[in-house]
């Protein structure tokens, strides 16, 4: 890894600070894919700023039909916390799905909304529940902030304080995951919102996370498995990797979808 | 070069590292506590697992200065004096092991799952173990370890 300036700021206006004086600075929220990243090279900050001193950036409250999380919360605190088990047990779930027991110690909500990894898991709970991103300038729906692979509508020296989840009438997520990496080949939640379902994958789309209008509109007509069965999105907007051709990929997304909903009830 | 102190298996400690510096190689190098491993390098393998706080993390993906103020507990840091804890003598009665490079990582995730999961079925001991990867692939008798480890920690 190549060397960089470590600064460990209290305040969400000292990291900005930090950040602004720094030629090439980054945020380090739990690490868990910042220090792979670096430790192969593959970036070369020249100033780490470490938001884990920013004690306002972490806890859950749940108010107004809604859970929010701060930005530094670990996934292993959203996944034993039994006020987001109560409130959206999908979403406790999934963050107890992430990566393994050390990864979920270390990780964080925030790392891995910022990050937008197109097989996280996070991006697909935010998405399909409508979720609200709040930063140190404004607050973002979960539609305009996920923009590509590993992109985000963040600016550069945007800092997420939490991530705000409205409470579905149902919802469940389901992943097919790597049996190496647990990342997801495919993962789909399912949710029926305020505003009608809402259908979300990852781990697939060739730009990240997206949503499945057609299985959202069958689902408003029928909340049934079999609304979804068989339903194909296209291939052609998919990826093919080693892991998985893209129309096996499609296939899945089927499968999936269908499982979340039963899943849901 | 920043300076970092921690409290590691009860002692405070402190040295000068590079901001990239590794938490393992902190501990490996720095205070020559070795029975850490290195072994995927990736995050995958789990054979570098020490508690921060009494929770496990993989300490080759974090820096040691993020470990800054926090307490540390290695492998090192369980028995007492000469006698096992009990993870360990449960390993050790069960043949939890065969190469035994990865058991350094096995007993440290497997002591923060008992404590968090005391009642863990061996479905769960099997899904709590995702991160830590046995090459001799061993997984048997360490979750009939683990199983023995509830009744005894």
């Amino acid at each position: 890894m190549y060397d960089f300036a470590y600064h460990k700021p209290s305040s969400v206006a000292d990291a900005m600070a930090a950040l602004k004086a720094a030629d090439d600075g980054k945020f380090l929220a739990g690490g868990m894919t910042m220090i792979p990243t670096l430790k192969q090279r593959l970036a070369q900050p020249s100033d780490l700023i470490d938001l884990s001193g920013v004690g306002d950036l972490v806890g859950i409250t749940v108010s107004g039909g809604a859970v929010t999380i701060g930005a530094m919360t670990t996934h292993a605190a959203v996944a034993t916390s039994t006020d987001v088990q109560s409130a959206i047990p999908a979403l406790a779930a999934l963050a107890g799905g992430i990566g393994d027991p050390q990864v979920r110690n270390r990780g964080t909500i925030g790392g891995s909304v910022a990050n937008n990894d197109p097989a996280a898991d996070y991006p697909a709970a935010c998405l399909a529940l409508g979720a609200t991103i709040k930063t140190d300038r404004r607050e973002m729906a979960a539609d305009d902030f996920f923009t590509d692979l590993f992109e985000t509508a963040l600016a550069d020296d945007e800092i997420i304080l939490s991530v705000s989840f409205p409470k579905p009438s149902k919802a469940a997520y389901q992943k097919f995951d790597n049996p190496a990496s647990r990342y997801a080949l495919v993962g789909v939640f399912v949710a029926q919102t305020a505003g009608g379902p809402r259908v979300a994958v990852t781990g697939s789309g060739q730009n990240g996370v997206f949503r499945v209008p057609g299985m959202e509109s069958a689902l408003a007509s029928s909340w049934s498995a079999d609304a979804v069965k068989g339903m194909a999105v296209d291939a052609g907007t998919l990826n093919s990797d080693i892991h998985a051709s893209a129309e096996y990929r499609a296939h899945l997304i089927g499968v999936m979808a269908g499982r979340a909903v039963t899943a849901a009830g | 070069m920043p300076t970092v102190s921690m409290t590691v298996n009860g002692k405070q400690v402190s040295g000068e590292v590079e901001g990239r510096t590794l938490l393992v190689e902190f501990l490996r190098e720095n205070l020559r506590l070795t029975g850490t491993h290195v072994g995927c390098d990736t995050s995958q393998c789990g054979a570098c697992v020490v508690h921060i706080d009494g929770n496990s993390a993989k300490s080759c993906s974090m820096l040691a200065i993020q470990a800054n103020g926090t307490k540390v507990t290695t492998i090192e840091g369980l028995a007492n004096g000469d006698e096992l804890h009990p993870m360990q003598a449960a390993f050790k009665e069960h043949h939890g092991l065969q190469c035994g490079f990865c058991t350094p990582g096995m007993v440290m995730s497997a002591v923060d799952l008992v404590k968090k999961k005391p009642k863990a079925s061996e479905h769960e001991i099997r899904e709590w173990l995702e991160g830590n990867i046995c090459r001799c692939t061993g997984y048997h008798n360490i979750v009939k370890a683990i199983q023995h480890a509830q009744q005894t920690m």
